[in-house]
């Protein structure tokens, strides 16, 4: 079977979980499993902690001009760790920096590039992925035919399972041109220590029924209690009750998680876009017309204002 | 300053989507068809960028001659002139190597697309050509100004986003705040019909994929309802029945 690397990426020092499912991914392909890592901010501890995951071996880009995520020099770096390791999958989580990177590798390296893959590979003839398309709506099963190959795998595509066993570090020189750090990152904004929204597993989330953003106590409170990110619909970040990045939808975050609170959301065509691949949605809206109910799987017909206090408090008592 | 915006023809964001041809091909029946939102926000920028200091935008599509009205469309928005590269795109390589054989002399200062098309969701154009024109690509991008030879932007990140700057030319991949959705005015709309739109054949043929066949998700049970006054019915469920809290 064929060798793949896998580009992990780490937030304050932690390998995120999407990272760890394309650990899992591609050790769901078969065969050994190499990753690379990028920055000072990551421990050796935490890298041989892949091991765990499936990972045989790291190499660790311990360089702090990694520490950025300069799209063109990680593409250079992944490109040339690819050809050394003699690499032909690559695998990746579909991610802000990954996107844009693995774009850049696949033409450097001349593979074949799917992102968005919601399965592992049918490789009984030739090399077929199933990925997700019209933002959710479909999917197409595609034949990648270079003999490189790229993965940007979605949320869920593979389980994270723990195996066992530490990962060997390596150090690996970060070679990439000067030229490729001519993009200069001047600052960093980053809601620390919340849960991100792209990865979670459990989401609550606001439309404009909530009446105000001096009404998100309670939904805060709510997601707190089950230790949920916050999401919102876009018309309640366009009138920046809640930040841009909370807005799901099709021009927004897609979600993936195993549960889904929707409060005083319709169910806008648009806005299911960025949930249907959530596990479970439950609808809490006062109009029992609200389309939103078509999409759930569980529904309460209720005003909010009354139904989430008393939901907070039902969850409490049951944890 | 020359500016070119790639956009897509794609179904309106409330198209219910399905496939003909032995589940080989989108069926467009009845379908409208629209240029990409985060392509619209591309457009936006761009006119909002020749308005404040000159300069020129054409709009590019690769596709069948059903996209010259969505074409138009961008030039009764504000794009000076449109080129349509004449090819059924197969996937992103052969997008992106179609339009970076375009741009490759023709001194654009910004190649603006949107974060990515909402029917192939790719999100991979906009950093193919980028490498293959060997010049930085940003994406996704919230904000985009440009300070004399250098474009200072936003770009969002899991739950936040960073500040970058960087020297044209670029290529940026565009999304929502960037600017808001221009609707085409009636001055705009005559003129569109005399501004030049180009065809020109495709002549660099790659891809590195091929479609086997389009699927349909599963349909979705029924909603389970609850009452409003026993939510504790509801924990109880999430809780026993779909086990994720
Ligand atoms: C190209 C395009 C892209 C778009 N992209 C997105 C996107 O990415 N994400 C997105 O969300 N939208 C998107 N939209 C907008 C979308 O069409 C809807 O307008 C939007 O989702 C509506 O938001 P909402 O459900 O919060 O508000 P509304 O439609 O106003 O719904 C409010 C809901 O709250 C309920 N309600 C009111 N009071 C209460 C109460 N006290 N208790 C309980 N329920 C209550 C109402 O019954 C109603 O169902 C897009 C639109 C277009 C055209
Ligand atoms: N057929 C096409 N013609 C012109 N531009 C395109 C085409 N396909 C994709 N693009 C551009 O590339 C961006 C990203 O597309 P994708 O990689 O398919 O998600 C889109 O938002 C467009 O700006």
């Amino acid at each position: 079977m064929s060798s793949i690397l896998v580009f992990v990426e780490s937030a304050e020092g932690q390998i995120k979980k999407t990272s760890l499912e394309a650990v899992a991914y591609a050790k769901g392909m078969g065969g050994d499993v190499t990753t690379i890592a990028f920055g000072t901010e990551v421990s050796d501890s935490e890298l041989q902690g892949l091991g765990n995951y499936g990972a045989s071996k790291v190499l660790h880009v311990k360089d702090d001009r990694y520490n950025k995520g300069v799209i063109q020099a990680y593409a250079s770096v992944i490109a040339d760790a690819m050809n050394k390791e003699g690499a032909d999958v690559l695998v990746l989580a579909n991610s802000s920096l990954g996107n844009p990177v693995s774009a850049r590798v696949a033409v450097k390296v001349d593979a074949s590039l799917v992102s968005n893959v919601t399965e592992l590979p049918d490789t009984s003839a030739g090399f077929k992925v199933k990925r997700s398309i019209y933002t959710g709506k479909a999917f197409a099963n595609v034949e990648l035919t270079k003999d490189k190959k790229i993965l940007a795998i979605k949320k869920n595509a593979a389980e994270v399972k723990e195996v066992g066993g530490t990962a060997t570090v390596e150090a690996f020189a970060g070679s990439a041109a000067d030229s490729d750090f001519s993009t200069n990152i001047t600052k960093t904004e980053k809601a620390t220590g919340e849960i991100l929204l792209p990865e979670a597993e459990l989401v609550v989330s606001g439309g404009r029924g909530l009446k105000g953003p001096e009404n998100w106590g309670m939904i805060e409170e709510l997601a707190k209690v089950l230790g949920a990110a916050t999401g919102c619909s876009k018309p309640v970040s366009d009138m920046d009750w809640r930040p841009h990045h909370e807005h799901v939808g099709q021009t927004g975050v897609k979600v993936s998680p195993q549960l889904y609170i929707a409060v005083g959301i319709s169910g806008a065509i648009q806005h299911l876009a960025g949930v249907n691949s959530s596990k479970n949605i439950v609808v809490i809206n006062k109009d029992p017309e609200a389309p939103f109910f078509k999409a759930a799987d569980y529904g309460i017909v209720g005003d909010a204002f009354e139904v989430i206090p008393k939901l907070t408090e039902a969850i409490k008592a049951a944890k | 300053m020359k500016i070119l915006v790639c956009i897509t023809h794609v179904p309106d964001t409330t198209s219910r989507i399905a496939f003909t041809d032995g589940d080989k091909k989108f069926d467009a029946n009845g379908v409208q068809f629209i240029i990409g939102p985060y392509d619209d926000y591309a457009l936006a920028r761009a006119v909002e960028l020749k308005e404040q200091s000159g300069g020129s935008i054409t709009v590019l599509n690769v596709g069948g001659a059903e996209t010259e009205p969505t074409l138009r469309k961008a030039l009764a928005i504000g794009a000076d002139d449109a080129i349509r590269i004449n090819a059924e795109p197969t996937d992103s390589l052969f997008v992106a190597s179609e339009i970076a054989h375009v741009a490759k002399d023709a001194g654009y200062d910004l190649i603006l697309m949107g974060r990515e098309s909402i029917d192939f969701n790719g999100g991979m154009v906009h950093g193919m050509v980028g490498e293959i024109l060997g010049i930085p690509s940003i994406s996704p991008v919230m904000t985009l100004d440009i300070d004399g030879d250098t474009a200072k932007m936003a770009r969002e990140i899991e739950g936040g986003k960073e500040m970058l700057e960087v020297k044209m030319p670029l290529v940026a991949g565009c999304q929502e705040p960037i600017a808001e959705w221009k609707i085409p005015n009636m001055r705009g709309i005559m003129s569109a019909r005399t501004k030049p739109l180009n065809v020109v054949e495709p002549s660099q043929n790659q891809s590195g994929t091929t479609l086997d066949k389009f699927e349909l998700p599963p349909a979705k049970g029924a909603v389970k309802m609850v009452d409003a006054d026993n939510v504790a019915e509801l924990v109880n469920l999430l809780k026993n029945d779909a086990k994720v809290i």
